[in-house]
């Protein structure tokens, strides 16, 4: 379950200090005290860290017994070995996490039911039409899925939902979202909105310390508006433009931006973007394709079903490509290099990129 | 470093580098058993359109986007050669959500599918680029 080799950190020459919290941040000593105190000095520090689940104060949560998050891998096996096959799971939230939560524990539990208050599910990346085919999905698969609903208050075993029902539950799972790790830095008197501020070299209002990941506030590159853009992509380009200009480089990092991509009971769904002016839509019982343009560019778009190839459309986004001279009709049907011309693909496919 | 490269003027759009691909990773000696009635799985794909048709595979591109995206480690650098620990793939297809070339393709065993340069099958290097009819695919180093 690594996500690195075994033998990274001492290949790259990094101590790491495992299972310590740093607990403050003193950027005029440029100091950080960790759980212990210990006291490490730095001429350069990266804040990476990342983000913990929402957990709102629902009444009576404090009586429920069996109680998870699904964020990390503790959260899993603890989860593993509070059901069995006898078990009633309720989950709060039919986002990503919420809903791999859901597939994972399929056929593992007797029931799952997911709740969102929202009226669709993953309501953060997808329309009505392609979220309509993935909750048919959803229930084709088993689960219960209750929409535009959610808890109010609990009870041990029961959750008391705002339609006025009762689910009696054995196991529950909130996944509602995570929220970014800001106190190191709002501690020590640096910049915070709902994530770390930092400019577009990922350094933050604090002198010698940058932030990237999770924790940070970016802007989306499509949208232009400021905001947490939590998914490993955009975490892994932050944190290598940080780790440069760390050691004294320049680079921008300002690609941030949405996309998922996920894989629910066979079925994958991508999204990408924002959505805009839908310049084309293409809705069947087996799928979705759809595209947004604003100002003239690709701004997002959202598929279900058949994703190959869907990275030109990304990149299109992502390089802000104008559409001008881009068949996107003949582009949405059939995903390749064709439309771009000779040239491109000469310099892309007989060229080192 | 050698890379695969295509000469889009000298393709036949003759689609056998697709099966010399299928063939090569499919670990079978015998070219009819590997293909013989199954789906072709090929990590090379030829797009073809307006009397026009090429190739495509992984460019190995210098800063590879879809390894700086890949949520589970499982798509990693062996010396400038973008490679795939299939053990480690969760199957969540952001390498085909990332690529700009669409050459990622979702595989069919849920694992992502894509060129190693056939570096660790029998062929040993592009099946692809050796049996090319035209030299429309070519593996060599170019700066």
């Amino acid at each position: 379950m690594a996500y690195r080799p075994e033998s990274f950190f001492e290949d790259n020459n990094v101590r790491v200090i495992a299972g310590k919290k740093a607990e403050k941040l003193m950027p005029k000593e440029k100091q950080v005290l960790t759980e212990g105190s210990e006291i490490l000095p730095y001429d350069a520090l990266c804040v990476c860290t990342g983000s913990r689940p929402l957990l709102p104060a629902f009444k009576g949560l404090d009586k429920v017994s069996k109680c998870f998050s699904f964020i990390d891998l503790n959260d899993a096996l603890r989860l593993e070995s509070a059901v069995d096959a006898c078990s009633r799971v309720l989950i709060i939230g039919a986002g990503f996490i919420g809903l791999k939560c859901a597939e994972g524990l399929s056929g593992r539990a007797a029931k799952i039911t997911v709740c969102d208050l929202a009226p669709i599910v993953m309501a953060a990346s997808l329309d009505e039409d392609a979220s309509a085919i993935v909750a048919e999905q959803l229930r084709r698969s088993g689960i219960d899925l209750r929409l535009s609903d959610t808890a109010e208050s609990f009870e041990d075993g029961v959750a008391h939902m705002k339609s006025g029902r009762d689910i009696a539950f054995d196991v529950l799972v909130i996944a509602i979202g995570v929220r970014a790790n800001t106190e190191l830095i709002a501690g020590a008197g640096g910049s915070v909105g709902k994530g770390i501020i930092t400019d577009s070299g990922m350094k933050t209002s604090l002198d010698s310390v940058w932030a990237a990941g999770d924790c940070v506030q970016s802007i989306d590159a499509v949208s232009g508006e400021s905001g947490v853009l939590a998914i490993l992509p955009n975490a892994a380009m932050q944190g290598f433009t940080a780790g440069r200009n760390m050691a004294g480089a320049s680079d921008v990092f300002d690609k941030s931006m949405r996309m998922n991509s996920i894989g629910l009971f066979g079925m994958h769904i991508m999204s990408a973007g924002i959505t805009g002016d839908c310049i084309y839509s293409e809705v069947s019982g087996s799928g979705c394709r759809k595209f947004f343009a604003k100002d003239g560019r690709l701004c997002g778009f959202i598929m279900t079903g058949d994703v190959s190839r869907a990275g030109i459309y990304t990149s299109l986004i992502r390089n802000r490509v104008p559409l001008e001279g881009i068949d996107m009709r003949q582009l949405a049907e059939y995903p390749s290099l064709l439309l771009f011309g000779t040239e491109y693909r000469k310099e892309k496919l007989g060229g080192l990129v | 470093m050698k890379r695969v490269y295509v000469n889009e003027e000298w393709c036949l759009g003759c689609h056998l580098c697709e099966y010399n691909c299928a063939f090569a990773n499919s670990g079978q000696r015998s070219m009819v058993k590997a293909l013989l009635g199954k789906p072709v799985v090929s990590r090379i794909h030829v797009e073809e359109g307006g009397g026009i048709s090429y190739a495509v595979s992984c460019r190995h591109c210098k800063d590879p986007v879809c390894l700086r995206s890949c949520i589970s480690g499982a798509l990693h650098s062996e010396n400038g050669v973008i490679c795939i620990d299939k053990s480690k793939c969760v199957g969540c297809l952001t390498c085909v959500l990332v690529c700009p070339y669409g050459a990622v393709a979702p595989g069919p065993n849920g694992a992502a599918l894509k060129c190693e340069l056939c570096l660790g099958n029998a062929s040993g290097e592009p099946a692809c680029a050796l049996g090319c009819p035209n030299k429309a695919i070519v593996y060599e180093d170019r700066r």
